[in-house]
């Protein structure tokens, strides 16, 4: 495939203006400005995005507004405009930046954006064909519409905690990836949203749950209850139907090697693989179903042969044999992995403060629009005279008059 | 509602089990017309896998098959044939969209990839999704969920946050990650559309499942390759007040993101004495007393249920979620009054309440309005009424084994 620099990104032309904050609401505009939109961010420094100066996984860090790794991870590409939206002259600025824009983003608690006087209602009278996306907790409708949440809070009600983790042991409520599910989820639906609008002229409002973008990915376990009184419980890596379904351990200190048999074949594969005769003939696996019944004893088989071995060794030998096998990568290993680096997973991004990091670029290979990172995030306000002068053509003066009267603050 | 978002457009589906299924699902609930290619006789090896209605196991009968193939058209097909490939690049030339899941050198050996694909159909987006992608050293490798679960680095970055000393990683529930990489490439897919409505160009996109579960911990592996190794999600999983916290019937979830959250937290414990000591106050403070406040705020958790406390603490401000069961889910009022059920009738299935999405458009459908297709389903209506194949032919071809 061509990955070519010249070429037209997807999203060009598209405009953004972005009310949100913390992850789930910034990486749903981020993968957007990847995709070539512009995305105006919009905070104060009275209510700056708090992933500038904290984040539930890394504690409170920074009280530099400006030198947030996290915040710079997931606003990347982004243009930022200072407005502190308790004042009205703030109020009409961002009138007239969603007059000039297609898409507008936020995920405030539903019913915040009415009160600033910034809800669909008006800002449709404003543009008619905007794009309208609010991300939320659990919805804009029913009993719990004002309750809030974090990522964890997100996994936890969205049933995914409940179902992952060992049978004997707490549940566990996943990480950061809960607000990046609901964020993908809301540049999914902004898209379709977009190319609707494109197509026929007419914009819309879409409400988006959090806790449901986690609970859809456990439909069929919802289905089991629904259809079977089944409540599903967590089972470590094991599976319903595969055996061995696993992690093994390997040479090293905490080294992990899944492995994964479906069929015959693969399960006469991995014996032979393992040099195992007797395991092939063993009458405790000889089929899919006995396996699964006696995987404990399997288990301990598979483990006390890939102990012998490197997690990269096993994954080597039973993938020539047709069996599927990965090391559980972890940390620092990405970044010495032969595919992680060929693919270029990761890129190396400079921030006037932050440094000179690396950021895991966007999850897509396009042949003809390749979606890419242009620049870091923005310094909160960095591009007032652009996004003021520029896009709504204020003159200097006026700009000034706002900065004075500590609208642009 | 009649309208739909996507309407007009035509995707071709050959693929299995969860990530290109639930992809194509999510453009044919928004009313794109998708075609799934299953192989004859056997199909989808999603119809094999349960739950069932009334637990029999019927390949007509699978609610997992069920939600990831909603509101699309089925045809049975094996392009491994000479026939087979005729039809298959019949449909290929009247199609906007193709989405396969094959190891890159199936495609290419077949003489089916993206180079070819476009000589018949120049403005076709081709979309591929494998395991690893296709390109790189583990272009070619099999891997199942479980395997880039934990390729992905994102099991390992679980397993930071489980309880015990040495942890052996974990994958995430069902086929999360499988979901996961269907909502990339069906984001993908978009972005493709929305470019092609003004230029018309065709396109090959290649989705990577690792990278897909890579993407949702960003910031995570981001910090890897600038810190290193640190244990910087243990630490916050140990330090964090509140957290993950077992009560009378189950867990809460409890996640303080300032002082305002504090506050709606002690005045549900009732005020305690404790929580007014100097030790406490502010945020650094409670940080650093993190232990010492959790124990308080166990002995109290304890003797209340999940409900209770998920309520009267989102009513006093403080953002904490119960961890919810299967059957929560079911009785969850909140989810049936957001519409995230719907009612699905199917021929074999019969009425069922079903997941819908988790979004409302305010114009437009977002939920399935067919059910998933039967076995070849539509194997006449498309090939006979569109490609103009005789009902004689269509059965000689099913005498054979091609469709």
């Amino acid at each position: 495939m061509v990955d070519s620099n010249t070429n037209r990104l997807p999203l060009e032309g598209v405009r953004i203006a972005d009310f949100t904050w913390a992850w789930a609401g910034p990486y749903a505009t981020e993968l957007l400005a990847f995709l070539g939109a512009e995305v105006v961010k919009i905070e104060s420094v009275k209510r700056p995005d708090h992933a500038r100066t904290r984040s539930l996984s890394h504690g409170l860090s920074n009280r530099d507004l400006d030198k947030s790794s996290v915040f710079n991870d997931l606003n990347l590409n982004k243009l930022s405009l200072s407005l502190d939206l308790k004042q009205p002259k703030a109020i009409e600025l961002a009138k007239r930046l969603v007059a000039v824009s297609d898409v507008v983003a936020e995920n405030y608690r539903p019913g915040v954006m009415d009160k600033l006087g910034l809800g669909y209602d008006v800002l449709r009278q404003i543009k008619p064909d905007i794009v309208m996306l609010s991300s939320s907790a659990m919805g804009a409708v029913g009993p719990e519409r004002n309750y809030a949440g974090f990522a964890p809070t997100f996994a936890a009600l969205g049933g995914a905690a409940h179902l992952t983790g060992y049978p004997d042991k707490r549940p566990v409520p996943l990480m950061g990836s809960s607000d990046l599910r609901s964020a993908s989820t809301s540049a999914f639906a902004i898209l379709v949203a977009l190319y609707h609008k494109a197509r026929t002229g007419q914009g819309q409002h879409i409400d988006l749950s959090s806790t449901e973008t986690i609970a859809i990915n456990i439909s069929d376990s919802i289905l089991d209850y629904i259809m079977n009184g089944c409540v599903a419980v967590r089972k470590g890596n094991r599976d319903e139907i595969m055996a061995p379904h696993n992690v093994y351990p390997c040479k090293g200190e905490s080294r992990w090697v899944s492995i994964a048999v479906a069929t015959d074949e693969e399960w006469q594969s991995l014996c032979k693989a393992m040099s195992s005769p007797s395991l092939a003939d063993d009458e405790r696996f000889s089929d899919g179903y006995r396996r699964w019944c006696n995987q404990d004893d399997l288990d301990q088989i598979v483990g006390e042969w890939t102990a012998n071995f490197t997690d990269y060794e096993v994954t080597a030998m039973l993938q020539k044999a047709g069996v599927a096998a990965m090391p559980t990568l972890q940390g620092t290993d990405l970044y010495e992995d032969s595919h992680f680096k060929f693919r270029s997973v990761a890129t190396e991004v400079t921030h006037a403060n932050v440094g000179t990091r690396f950021v895991v670029g966007p999850p897509w290979k396009f042949s003809a629009t390749p979606a890419r990172i242009r620049h870091s995030s923005p310094m909160l306000g960095e591009h007032n005279e652009y996004v003021l002068g520029g896009l709504l053509g204020m003159s200097r003066d006026e700009i000034a008059a706002l900065e004075e009267d500590g609208v642009l603050s | 509602m009649n309208n739909t978002a996507l309407a007009g457009i035509k995707v071709l589906e050959c693929a299995k089990f969860v990530s290109g299924p639930y992809c194509t699902k999510l453009l044919a609930d928004m009313g794109a017309e998708v075609i799934k290619i299953e192989p004859p006789s056997v199909g989808d090896g999603a119809r094999y896998r349960g739950p069932f209605v009334g637990d029999i196991p019927h390949r007509e009968r699978s609610g997992f098959f069920f939600f990831l193939n909603t509101s699309k058209l089925g045809i049975t097909l094996d392009i491994d044939t000479a026939t087979g490939r005729e039809i298959f690049l019949r449909l290929i030339e009247d199609c906007d969209v193709l989405v396969e899941d094959k190891p890159p050198q199936f495609m290419k050996e077949q003489g089916l990839d993206y180079e070819y694909l476009k000589s018949i159909n120049p403005r076709l987006i081709m979309t591929s999704i494998t395991p690893f992608g296709q390109s790189g050293p583990y272009r070619g490798y099999k891997a199942y969920h479980l395997n880039t679960y934990h390729g992905s680095g994102v099991a390992k970055v679980l397993s930071s946050i489980l309880p015990d000393e040495t942890p052996v990683p974990v994958k995430g529930p069902g086929f999360l990650g499988d979901f996961d990489s269907g909502l990339n490439a069906a984001t993908a897919i978009m972005a493709a559309l929305y470019s092609w409505l003004f230029t018309g160009e065709g396109q090959h996109i290649d989705i990577s499942k690792q990278e897909s579960l890579m993407a949702l911990e960003r910031v995570e592996i981001g910090m890897y390759g600038n810190e290193g190794d640190t244990k910087f999600s243990t630490v916050f999983m140990q330090q964090m007040v509140g957290g993950l916290q077992r009560c009378k019937d189950g867990y809460v979830l409890i996640t303080l993101g300032g002082d305002h959250h504090w506050e709606g937290l002690v005045k549900m414990l009732g005020d305690p004495e404790w929580a007014g000591e100097e030790k406490f106050q502010g945020e650094f403070g409670k940080y650093e007393h993190a232990q010492e406040i959790n124990k308080y705020i166990a002995e109290w958790m304890i003797e209340h249920d999940k409900a209770e406390i998920y309520h009267r603490c989102q009513s006093l401000n403080c953002p904490v979620g119960m961890v919810t069961t299967v059957a929560d889910l079911a009785a969850s009022e909140q989810l049936e009054a957001h519409g995230f059920f719907a009612e699905a009738e199917h021929s074999e299935m019969g009425r069922f309440r079903c997941p819908t999405a988790p979004y409302r458009f305010s114009e437009t459908l977002h939920r399935f309005h067919r059910p998933a297709p039967t076995l070849g389903e539509h194997n006449e209506e498309i090939l006979c009424n569109r490609l103009g194949y005789s009902k004689e032919e269509l059965s000689r071809m099913r005498g054979v084994g091609i469709i």
